[in-house]
């Protein structure tokens, strides 16, 4: 095992072991917080695979803006901040066995298939953000402004949703 | 490193995330378990393009609109989750089923986990959709 | 005029249909008499000219070509059936104007002499057929006419039940009747009566019997024999005109008609012949004694019918066919009168029931004088007409248990058949002077103003009282009637010691019974041999009790059972189809449980598991 995989393996321990927690926390805030240490443990795991750029936006939108944002929304929801019981549904055996199904056929099929991959993670030239960043920018500009403008629609479209004296004028 | 370790995980972190979607009854419980699996999704489109040395990144592009779309649409749906909120005073998951056969009327609505009520909103007289009211 | 025999049916059957229109009732009347009339005017130069000069004619058209055995019909017209439809005639006439007086003031009149006119058509239809086909049709229209008939009273709570059970027991025996006809028909290669009759020497034994059988179940049926008699008492529900014509002189001698037709099959077939033997022995003594304690009036001439076509079946049993033939023909008339009389006892008291009569002879004189000619016809006194066929009847079983020829059975079934009718003598005697004595001598025990019949009702009574004595005239000359009816090897002779033995028993039995009437002319003198027996007689040997157990309540069951599992088994299954198709709907309806989680994991586990058939065989 090499160092990076050592790293590797204990942030993804981490995320694993937290992302269980998310799904079976008694307590919605603590679940939001174990997410926060999911969405984290998955940053350094970028960081491992030199994917600093992706790493660092995680950081911000996911962990900065996402899950505050479910906090919010835990919020004004009225959610209990205790421990609360009934936040699973009574589909949570059926649930764990499709899970694990997936699990299970989704890791042999890649076990069968990249057995022998190797990523050479030593020899990624350093400043891939830059790289990235030019690749957005170049080559999948397009995108990009597609996705701002599906950010401009999603932004209008949440405040039509939540303001009740907008959307229904001329209806009432 | 091998290739098999981000993607054995990020396998780990889809069906994890599956499971929540699945058994989770609050609604933003069942966001977050969403946004496990798109997660895991990322990890797999950086592992891929870190493996194939892509000159272009587009596994890493691509994971960088993954974060942004998922931004949004955790906006969008937190919108609803607050309407219906709104509307219910509740946000289970199994309470909103006005959509099923009439006949089956699985109507034990569990609208416990909020407990203190909306004040003004009751338990009878659910609105329907097609009221004319908000959506 | 032997060719256009087959006007005779057609004449009542046009007016039967000219009756059914709305009419004045006199025009209805005029019709229904009308039709008979000319019936009757034809039927006479007929009867003369096929009787006494011994013409015969046979017509026959072909129906359908079956290509097996063909359906043909026609007419057979020779001297036993001028004589038998001139009979028929002269009844239905004098019951129709009889009807018209009595039937005054009902209400359905219309319907019944239709029904009457048609009844006499099928009837001639039956005498004149020259087709087993031909008479099966005439036979079954007088089954319908009976059954409309008798539930003609539609008050009379026991009419419709009395039709149906007429109707229904006389199928019993039509089914056997029908079976037979084909098994005959089939077997002798035609259905012409004439073909069959020639066909007969080359039948086989065991085929003719089994035909025969058949149709002396219809014939045990239409005639009322047992064990298929239980309906005649019933029917007297019906109007008494009908009991007179239907139920005493033509419907019920279809069936010994039918025996004196097909005589020559019958006779080839000794095993027939000696079970009719049985039945008619039998039949007779069970007639009499229930005659003897029936309270009704009209019911003791429906017995005393059941026991006096027992002497006509009888007599053709042991061979003495001009005997039987000659009873039928007296019988006609004679009890046609007692019912005629009954119904005009009726007509003026209101009632039948000889307990609530009495005393009748100073007030309906004529009645009183018209019974007594009946009741001396029945029983057999010298020298009224029943006296002479009776003892032919007699002499032929006499010859036939001494083994004379042409006896067609054994020496012992024809001594069986002389001992009931020498025992019904007897008893034949008791219960008539037991009718009269209770109706007309005694006490009144009605206090109904009674009266002699309307004019209309009185000549018919008259007429068929002098045919009564006359009838017996046919006799008069040994070879008249054998000749006429086409066995002219026949004599219906007296023998003088018949005669005696006759007279000495008919004496004892009035005797007795007038003995026992003295000592209180209020009461029944059937009484006086206990109540239990008075009880079974009245019941009719608790037949119809049996019957009712044995046949009626287990097919009602069965029917039950039918209709259970109709409603259960086969609607059960086409509703199952539907209510089933519900249930499962609303099983399948459970996957539209509206909840969106149990919709994902249906999705999600749906495509791990085609996910992993892939992975598996790929």
């Amino acid at each position: 095992m090499t160092g990076y995989e050592v790293v590797f393996t204990l942030l993804g321990v981490v995320a694993a072991g937290s992302a269980v927690l998310v799904v079976t926390a008694r307590n919605v805030v603590r679940a939001a917080l174990w997410l926060v240490v999911t969405l984290g443990a998955l940053a350094g795991c970028y960081l491992v695979l030199t994917a600093e750029l992706v790493a660092v936006v995680q950081l911000l939108i996911y962990v900065g803006a996402v899950v505050v944002l479910l906090l919010f929304a835990v919020m004004f929801t009225r959610a209990p901040i205790g421990p609360a019981s009934d936040l699973d549904t009574g589909n949570r055996p059926v649930a764990a066995v499709v899970a694990l199904g997936t699990a299970g056929l989704l890791v042999a099929l890649l076990v069968d298939a990249f057995r022998q991959a190797y990523v050479e993670v030593a020899s990624v030239p350093p400043g891939s953000a830059a790289a990235v960043g030019a690749a957005v920018f170049r080559t999948w500009v397009l995108p990009f402004e597609v996705v701002s403008v599906l950010l401009l629609a999603a932004l209008v479209g949440a405040i039509v949703l939540s303001r009740p004296d907008i959307g229904t004028a001329g209806s009432r | 490193m091998r290739l098999l370790f981000p993607l054995v995980l990020s396998a780990l972190l889809f069906s994890l995330g599956v499971y929540g979607v699945l058994a989770r009854r609050n609604a933003v419980l069942v966001l977050m378990s969403v946004e496990l699996m798109l997660n895991a999704v990322n990890l797999d489109l950086v592992a891929f393009d870190v493996w194939l040395r892509d000159a272009l990144h587009a596994g890493q592009s691509l994971a960088l609109f993954v974060i942004t779309v998922a931004a949004a649409e955790v906006g969008l749906g937190l919108a609803i989750v607050l309407q219906v909120f709104r509307d219910r005073a509740t946000v289970a998951v199994d309470a909103l089923d006005e959509l099923a056969d009439p006949d089956t009327a699985d109507r034990h609505r569990r609208r416990s986990w909020s407990s203190p009520r909306v004040a003004g909103s009751d338990d009878v007289d659910l609105p329907r959709i097609g009221e004319g009211e908000r959506l | 005029m032997i060719a256009a025999a087959w006007l005779l049916p057609a004449l009542p059957l046009l007016a039967a249909a000219v009756g059914m229109l709305r009419l004045p009732r006199q025009t209805l009347a005029a019709v229904a008499v009308a039709g008979t009339a000319a019936a009757t005017v034809l039927a006479a130069p007929l009867a003369v000219l096929t009787a006494g000069r011994g013409e015969r004619g046979e017509t026959s058209h072909l129906l359908a070509p079956t290509g097996a055995v063909d359906v043909t019909a026609g007419t057979l017209v020779d001297g036993l059936a001028g004589v038998v439809a001139l009979m028929v005639c002269l009844v239905a006439l004098a019951v129709q104007v009889y009807s018209v007086a009595y039937m005054h003031d009902d209400s359905r009149y219309r319907a019944y002499a239709a029904e009457v006119s048609l009844f006499t058509a099928a009837m001639l239809a039956v005498v004149l057929a020259g087709d087993l086909l031909v008479l099966l049709v005439g036979w079954e229209v007088m089954g319908l006419c009976s059954y409309l008939l008798i539930g003609h009273y539609r008050y009379l709570p026991e009419a419709p039940g009395a039709a149906l059970k007429a109707f229904l027991v006389t199928r019993i025996g039509d089914i056997g009747f029908l079976v037979g006809i084909l098994v005959l028909g089939l077997a002798a290669g035609t259905f012409r009566i004439s073909g069959v009759l020639a066909a007969v020497p080359a039948l086989p034994a065991g085929t003719l019997t089994t035909s025969m059988l058949l149709l002396l179940l219809g014939v045990a049926g239409k005639s009322a024999q047992f064990p298929l008699h239980t309906w005649l008492p019933d029917a007297m529900a019906g109007p008494t005109p009908i009991s007179a014509l239907i139920h005493a002189a033509t419907m019920v001698a279809a069936g010994v008609y039918l025996v004196l037709r097909l005589y020559p099959a019958f006779a080839a077939a000794p095993a027939a012949l000696a079970v009719l033997g049985c039945m008619a022995a039998v039949t007779m003594l069970l007639g009499a004694l229930a005659a003897l304690g029936q309270d009704d009036l009209k019911r003791v001439l429906a017995w005393s019918t059941v026991s006096q076509l027992a002497y006509m079946l009888g007599a053709l049993a042991v061979g003495g066919v001009a005997a039987g033939a000659f009873h039928l023909l007296t019988h006609a008339a004679f009890k046609a009168l007692l019912f005629l009389c009954a119904g005009a006892v009726l007509h003026a008291t209101g009632s039948v029931l000889m307990s609530r009569l009495g005393g009748l002879r100073q007030a309906m004189p004529v009645t009183y004088a018209a019974t007594v000619v009946g009741g001396l016809a029945l029983v057999g006194v010298p020298p009224v007409s029943g006296w002479l066929s009776k003892d032919a009847v007699l002499d032929a079983a006499w010859h036939a248990a001494r083994g004379e020829p042409p006896a067609g059975v054994s020496r012992w079934v024809a001594a069986v058949v002389l001992a009931s009718a020498l025992s019904t003598v007897a008893l034949t005697a008791a219960y008539m002077t037991r009718l009269v004595l209770r109706t007309f001598h005694g006490p009144p025990r009605s206090d109904a103003a009674a009266a002699d019949p309307p004019a209309l009702m009185r000549w018919p009574i008259l007429l068929l009282a002098v045919a009564a004595v006359v009838n017996g005239l046919i006799g008069a000359r040994q070879t008249w009637l054998p000749t006429w009816i086409g066995s002219p090897d026949e004599r219906t002779g007296v023998s003088a010691a018949t005669t005696v033995i006759a007279v000495l028993l008919a004496a004892g039995g009035a005797l007795l019974v007038a003995a026992a009437w003295r000592l209180d002319p209020a009461a029944d003198p059937v009484r006086l041999l206990g109540a239990r027996v008075a009880e079974a007689l009245r019941a009719g040997l608790y037949l119809d009790a049996a019957q009712d157990r044995l046949v009626v309540r287990p097919v009602l069951r069965v029917a039950r059972l039918v209709s259970t599992a109709d409603t259960v088994l086969v609607d059960g299954t086409v509703e199952s189809a539907g209510t089933g198709s519900q249930r499962l709907g609303r099983v399948l309806a459970r996957l539209e449980a509206g909840n969106v989680q149990f919709y994902l994991t249906g999705l999600a586990a749906g495509a791990v598991l085609v996910a992993l058939a892939v992975a598996v065989t790929a």
